[in-house]
């Protein structure tokens, strides 16, 4: 299935390749570079491309490339899945998937390449089995390595490929016993000029933190499980016992891992935590534009919101900007023409504003459109949805583990057109 | 170089004559000998380090060799060649050190097809390591084995592969199923032996290999579908449960496979219901109701099985499955049931730019045909600013294919702040997808036009120019009213700047000149006036327009067009220079010319067929939805074809499993290794049928009851107790409805086993141990509460010896409650326990229950691995009583299967104080092992452990709660007496079965 893989940074270099058939010359990425150069932007490199002999499917993560070569027809959603989950592997290793730490992580990369694929077939891509084949390096490990001359390859053999919970390495043990669970609910929505809802929806995801000793069985109940519209599994998640009972039955992976996906329907409402006044025109005569815009609370549930920041992307023709800011700090970076204004914490007594000029290049007709408004927030202690973890029960193990459930609401893509 | 540099400065002190250039000639010639010198130098380096690898390499110090080979995997990585490395790498197969082996094999799979005779030193390695007692060393030296792309080790290969088919381990089976594809690759000619082990290899049940198997036979005969037949309900059961790659791949092979076997399930005349959500909350049985009611057309019901045990993978967080789910759906489900997979499909695109690329494009293809499938999600293909281009451009073109009378202005809504986007390529695509849905939807032309011609004083270029083409083709459709368009767009012609857009508006100005025939004129008039500063497609559209008037309005024209055919004809592009000729031979009647003039009216002003404006994605259905070929709308090499439905339904019975091949070897080790001993308690002939009930429910997985018609005679005419593992009961004879709750909730246990007994696995012991199936010998019935005590509330248990369903470490129980008095109890169930910390899984509350009626309910009870009872209240509504479960030591325990040395293994490990052991006198009935084993299986619940000595009888188990292993050994003295010894870490547990055993075994 997958051929090659090639490791591709930002300004074109291959860094790193690895092949499972044959070997298959650098030279076929050429067809790449050739689709970046036409593409300008990297993020608009179509992911399947075509040469005469290959195909080639690439991903973009942070800012490297991972190109894989196909010679026969495969899913490419098969191949696309499996390179997030190679980048997906080097994250949880290496804490980042940039090109400096797998450059530094050369050999643990390679042994990683060589486990998770036999003859370009995805063989071991659970984290849990991998670490115990090949453990993550750590700064201790690495001076106690180099002391020594032990390594990082793992010498038990991983028992978890082997059973029907692969998901699960064996003979977990800790002193600690605790469970901690993510509530994370990202609010997408478009809101238009004036303030309408263009579109908006909830989803989700349940973020686990599981460390417990031995086998344990766990099953996690919600307060209002019908608010849940579409859902997606990790594969532990026993989904008959979903379908019957609507509660969440696992055996868990030892550490972090994603538990579950959700959408909340559509048909219910969305609470629209904030509510974003503005104004940017450019005027016809003189090469100069004005900005304002406030920001306040709409529906936050009594709590506050935090981490507010505005990103809007500019047009080309916007020079430079002179603007000031009620609270927080405004920068504008003139290479990519991206204003973001840093907001912090929304006082709802004094609302946050920002306003003043805007600098055009002179000659150039005024800009068509005005750009949209990017909206980050962060809402603590709050499922947006008023999804609620009701209990968590722990068999198959005597002690009693310490568990915590913490619910944070996000703006997902959240869009405002002017 | 610094040195010749010196000699060239002092030299340059020097000269200043002749000699001092001759000096200066001799200087440069040193300094090219010095650089010569240093080049050689520096490629001597480049040797000297991978002399320095070598050396490090051939050290004996372990440390020093891993680093080396640390740096020669670097260097492979980044593409170097390190192939001068390779003798001595390959004396480093054979190190202890595992990462240092594994590096080796890294270079070995890396450089063995260039250096094919070194190569050849390591294969001895390999085929040792092919022995090894670990599976994982003979996976992996398969694997490596496999990968050296070295035509001679072909038959070594072959061989390697053949003999790992069989290994006892599915891991092993599973590497053997991927070298199979290696092989085959790397010679062609092996392919009909290769056929044979994935024949056997697919009758495999062990859902590790499924996914391997099914990619080899996938690329090495995809057209034997005939090897599918016997499997194909054992893959649907399995899939599940197979890795998440391995799911992608067989789902993709059985939407071939079903589209050769089943008949279509799209009516001829089926009227499609968009809006047809209610389906995805309807069971699957009403479904089937609707179907017998509404259709004469039946679904097969393996058919059926198929789309049944997809469906949860539409669930999976492995974005392929879900795609692939959907594809099979898309291809093989009666068209109301397709609406299922949408909203699987919708969220993928909260996932990767790269994921929601391929899934908009599936997506655009799937709307066409059916609006109704994404039409209530519409919103979610709205566009953001941040969406990468070719993002945008899928949305808007799914957008377009979901308009419809309903929902257009929203749409068109939509679309006119997509027009304003800076993305200037997007907002031409947009205005396009404007004038697509003008032509679809008739109601909004006008609206659609008008916003089309007031983008005409849009700012921008590209927007104007995509608008006159756009407006062109819509009024080539209906050109009848709009000669106010027309009128406008002459209006607007001064300001307009692309060629294109000014080419369009010529064009349409010619055509249609006799709707305008006062400004057509004057428009060639100001043309002839910048003729030549105009770009060369507008050039040629002026030329046009010039004949077309010509020959309509000559009076007024004719000097114009002189003109401007005298402008052309020294034009410098000899595109128009020879246009230019050819129209006025066409159109000027001169004596020369023949006789075309007279045709020059039906030449130049015949009615042109109106573009069609439709969606680029309207082929793609051609292929099968997520393959390649349908992303890049060619056929990607290996594409395979998906044909058509039969017209006729080709035989059903292809996919029966009749009497399972008896080989056992390929069974998996679960529950196999014992079967053939456990057996033996049965009377001989019926051992045949027992094994093969107990086979074909085990592949059966999700307990579908089509699968299995001829196990079901198999299981019919058998004692029902003695066999536990039962596929359906659709025409079983008469039985009591006890024993039919019973049977049933068996049934479940079977379901659900498998994941269970993987989980009770504890960690420590070596994974070659593993549970069995539970052994099922004579089930003794205890009296829980007493009729008269119960005030006509009576129960009994007895241990089922299954896993428990409710948590690993509970014994299953299982109550039968009679109600024995002459009114009905009402609201039985659990009441206070003690001790209080005591873990029992109660059975759910008996709302009911009738006079003279009883029921079976499984409850849970975790003994904590003591023989300590559990007490508890049974309660009705008015009373309660106290009750207690009392195990018998042999309940505690759940069988095991190992291996004859793993048992030996384990017992060296459990010596000393975890031995317990006493000779026993045994009755004289008792002295064959067939009466052993039923003696020690009626007492304990363990496993036979095959033993290779006659006067040895082994059993295995391992306890529920803690899963401490439990090893009993039988050792035949003369005459009738036996030592008898129990290996465990729980002494007392050992003490207490010991006498147990002692008693059963002396009685007769």
């Amino acid at each position: 299935m997958i051929h090659s893989l090639f490791l591709i940074n930002q300004s074109g270099d291959i860094f790193l390749e690895k092949h499972w058939k044959s070997v298959i010359g650098r030279s076929v990425c050429d067809y790449f570079f050739e689709a970046k150069e036409k593409a300008v932007d990297p993020e608009n490199v179509a992911p399947v491309l075509q040469t005469p002999h290959h195909y080639l499917i690439s991903i973009l993560r942070g800012k490297l490339f991972f190109l894989s070569v196909i010679q026969t027809e495969v899913p490419p959603l098969f191949v696309i899945e499996f390179l997030h989950r190679v980048a997906d592997t080097f994250q949880d290793y290496f804490g980042d998937c940039s090109e400096g730490v797998i450059k530094d992580n050369l050999v643990t990369v390679y042994e990683l390449l060589e486990e998770m694929l036999d003859n370009g077939f995805p063989l071991a891509t659970e984290s849990n089995v991998l670490k115990e084949m090949i453990r993550p390096p750590t700064i201790l490990r690495s001076v106690v390595n180099t002391l020594t001359g032990g390594s990082n390859v793992g010498d038990t053999l991983p028992t978890g490929q082997l059973s029907n919970i692969p998901w699960r390495r064996a003979g977990v043990k800790y002193t600690n016993n605790e469970a901690y669970f993510d509530v994370i609910e990202e609010i997408d929505a478009i809101l238009d000029k004036s303030g309408t809802t263009v579109c908006a929806e909830i989803q989700g995801v349940i973020e686990a933190c599981v460390r417990l000793t031995g086998m344990p069985d766990l099953t996690l109940s919600f307060m209002n499980p019908r608010l849940l519209d579409d859902v997606s599994f990790h594969p532990c998640v026993r989904f008959k016992r979903w379908e019957s009972e609507r509660v969440l039955s696992f055996i868990p992976p030892d550490g972090n891992f994603t538990l579950m996906t959700y959408h909340v329907s559509s048909q219910n409402l969305v609470a629209i935590p904030v509510y974003v006044k503005q104004n940017i025109s450019f005027f016809e005569t003189g090469p100069c534009g004005r900005l304002d815009i406030t920001i306040g609370p709409k529906q936050t549930m009594g709590k506050t919101v935090e981490g507010l920041m505005v990103t809007i992307h500019m047009p080309k023709a916007v020079l430079s900007a002179n603007l000031t800011a009620t609270q927080g700090n405004y920068s504008y970076d003139l290479a990519t023409k991206v204003l973001v204004w840093d907001i912090g914490k929304l006082n709802p007594q004094k609302l946050p504003n920002l306003r003043g000029s805007l600098s055009m290049q002179a000659g150039v007709p005024r800009p068509e459109e005005n750009p949209s408004l990017n909206i980050e927030l962060k809402i603590q202690q709050l499922a947006i949805s008023g999804l609620k973890v009701s209990r968590l029960d722990m068999y198959g193990e005597k002690y009693k583990p310490f568990k915590g459930v913490k619910y944070v609401t996000k703006a997902g893509k959240f869009q405002v057109r002017t | 170089m610094i040195t010749s540099r010196t000699t060239l400065d002092r030299n340059d002190e020097m000269c200043q004559t002749l000699v001092s250039l001759i000096w200066c000639y001799v200087a440069f010639l040193t300094s090219l000998q010095i650089k010569i010198k240093f080049h050689v130098i520096n490629s001597k380096s480049s040797v000297l380090r991978n002399d320095d690898l070598k050396e490090m390499l051939e050290s004996s110090k372990e440390s020093l060799k891993l680093e080396a080979m640390k740096r020669i995997v670097g260097l492979i990585a980044k593409g170097k060649n390190a192939s001068e490395l390779f003798p001595a790498v390959v004396k480093n197969v054979a190190s202890k050190n595992i990462e240092l082996k594994k590096l080796v094999y890294v270079y070995l799979v890396r450089y063995a097809e260039e250096q094919q005779d070194l190569a050849l030193l390591s294969i001895s390695t390999f085929q040792r390591a092919l022995k090894d007692p670990n599976q994982f060393i003979r996976a992996s030296a398969l694997r490596v084995l496999s990968s050296i792309r070295v035509p001679i080790i072909v038959p070594i290969m072959m061989l390697a592969i053949k003999e790992a088919a069989a290994d006892l381990s599915p891991y092993v089976r599973k590497t053997s199923a991927h070298a199979i594809q290696k092989l085959y690759s790397l010679d062609p000619e092996q392919k009909e032996q290769l056929i044979e082990v994935i024949e056997k290899l697919l009758k495999d049940k062990s859902t590790l290999v499924a996914g391997s198997v099914v990619m080899a036979f996938e690329e090495v005969c995809p057209d034997r579908i005939d090897l599918i037949h016997k499997n194909y309900r054992k893959l649907c059961n399995l899939l599940v449960d197979v890795e998440e790659w391995g799911q992608v791949v067989i789902i993709s092979m059985l939407t071939r496979y079903a589209r050769t076997q089943f008949i279509s399930p799209w009516k001829e005349d089926a009227v499609f219901d968009g809006n047809n959500e209610k389906t995805f909350y309807e069971s699957d049985s009403e479904e089937k109701k609707d179907q017998t009611e509404n259709k004469p057309y039946i679904m097969d019901p393996d058919h059926r099985l198929l789309l049944r045990n997809t469906k949860p993978l539409l669930q999976s967080r492995n974005t392929a499955v879900v795609m692939s789910v959907a594809q099979l759906y898309w291809h093989l489900a009666p068209k109301h049931e397709v609406s299922i997979v949408t909203k699987s499909l919708v969220r993928l695109l909260r996932s990767h730019r790269e994921v929601q690329y391929i899934v908009l494009q599936n997506i655009a293809t799937m709307s066409i045909q059916r609006k109704g499938m994404f039409e209530p999600f519409m919103k979610s293909f709205y566009v953001r600013s941040t969406d990468a281009t070719h993002i945008k451009t899928l949305k808007l073109e799914i957008l377009t294919n979901l308009a419809n009378e309903a929902n257009i202005s929203t749409i068109l809504r939509e679309f006119q702040t997509y027009v304003k986007s800076q993305d200037k390529a997007f907002a031409a695509a947009t205005i396009q997808a404007i004038g697509r849905c003008a032509t679809n939807i008739s109601e909004v032309t006008d609206t659609c036009l008008n916003g089309l011609v007031l983008l005409l004083s849009n700012r921008d270029e590209t927007v104007v120019a995509e608008s006159v083409v756009v407006i062109k083709k819509l009024l080539q459709t209906q050109p009848t009213q709009h000669s106010e368009i027309i009128k406008h767009m002459a209006k607007l012609f001064d300001n307009i700047t692309v060629p294109m857009a000014r080419a369009s508006i010529l064009w349409l100005m010619g055509e249609y000149c006799e709707r305008v025939p006062k400004i057509a004129p004057d428009v060639l008039r100001k043309m002839a006036k910048t003729f030549t500063a105009e770009e060369d497609i507008v050039k040629l559209q002026t030329v046009n327009l010039a004949a077309k008037l010509y020959l309509i309005n000559s009076k007024q024209t004719k000097l114009l067009t002189q003109y401007i055919l005298n402008l052309g004809k020294y034009d410098q592009n000899y595109d128009i220079r020879d246009r230019t000729r050819f129209i006025r031979q066409l159109i000027v009647p001169n004596e020369k010319s023949g006789a075309l003039n007279k045709y020059a009216r039906r030449i130049l002003l015949a009615p042109k067929p109106a573009p069609v404006l439709e969606s680029s994605f309207k082929d793609r259905d051609r292929y099968q939805l997520g393959t390649l070929s349908h992303s890049l709308n060619i056929k990607a090499s290996g594409y395979q074809e998906l044909c058509d439905w039969p017209a006729v339904a080709p035989d059903q019975s292809v996919r029966n499993v009749e009497v399972i091949d008896p080989v056992k070897e390929w069974a998996p080790s679960v529950g196999k290794a014992k079967q053939p001993k456990s057996d033996k308690f049965y009377s001989d002939d019926e051992d045949e049928k027992e094994d093969e009930g107990s086979e074909s429910s085990g592949s059966e997985g999700s307990g579908s009851s089509s699968s299995s018609e001829g196990l079901c005679q198999a299981v019919c005419g058998k004692d029902l107790v003695s066999c536990p593992h039962i596929g359906p009961l659709r025409d079983a004879s008469p039985r009591s409805d006890n024993q039919r709750v019973y049977f049933i909730s068996t049934q479940l246990l079977q379901k659900i086993k498998s994941r269970l007994i993987k989980s009770t696995l504890p960690s420590r012991v070596s994974c070659l141990v593993q549970v069995t199936t539970p052994s099922f010998g004579p089930v003794k019935t205890y009296e829980l509460l007493h009729h008269m005590t119960g005030k006509g509330l009576s129960a009994k248990y007895h241990f089922p010896r299954q896993p428990c369903l409710y948590q690993p470490s509970m014994v299953a129980v299982q109550v039968i409650l009679t109600n024995s008095s002459d009114h009905s109890l009402e609201e039985i169930h659990i009441g206070d326990r003690n001790p209080a910390s005591l873990n029992i899984h109660c059975f759910n509350t008996i709302e009911r229950l009738e006079p003279e009626a009883s029921v079976t309910v499984s409850m849970g009870v975790d003994f904590s691995d003591s023989t300590q009872a559990a007490n508890f209240q049974l309660c009705t509504n008015t009373d309660q009583f106290s009750v207690s479960i009392q195990p018998a030591v042999g309940e505690l325990l759940m069988p095991s299967t190992m291996a004859e040395q793993d048992f030996i293994k384990e017992q060296g490990k459990l010596q000393g104080m975890n031995e317990t052991s006493q000779t026993v006198t045994m009755a004289t009935a008792n002295t064959s092992s067939q009466a052993i084993s039923k003696q020690v299986l009626s007492v304990a619940n363990v496993g036979v452990v095959s033993s290779s000595q006659s006067n040895f009888h082994r059993f295995a188990g391992r306890t529920v709660s803690s899963g401490a292993l439990v090893l009993v050994t039988l050792e035949m003295k003369e005459s009738s007496s036996a030592q008898l010894t129990i290996n465990t870490e729980k002494s007392v547990m050992a003490s207490m079965l010991l006498r147990d055993l002692k008693q059963a075994l002396a009685q007769v």
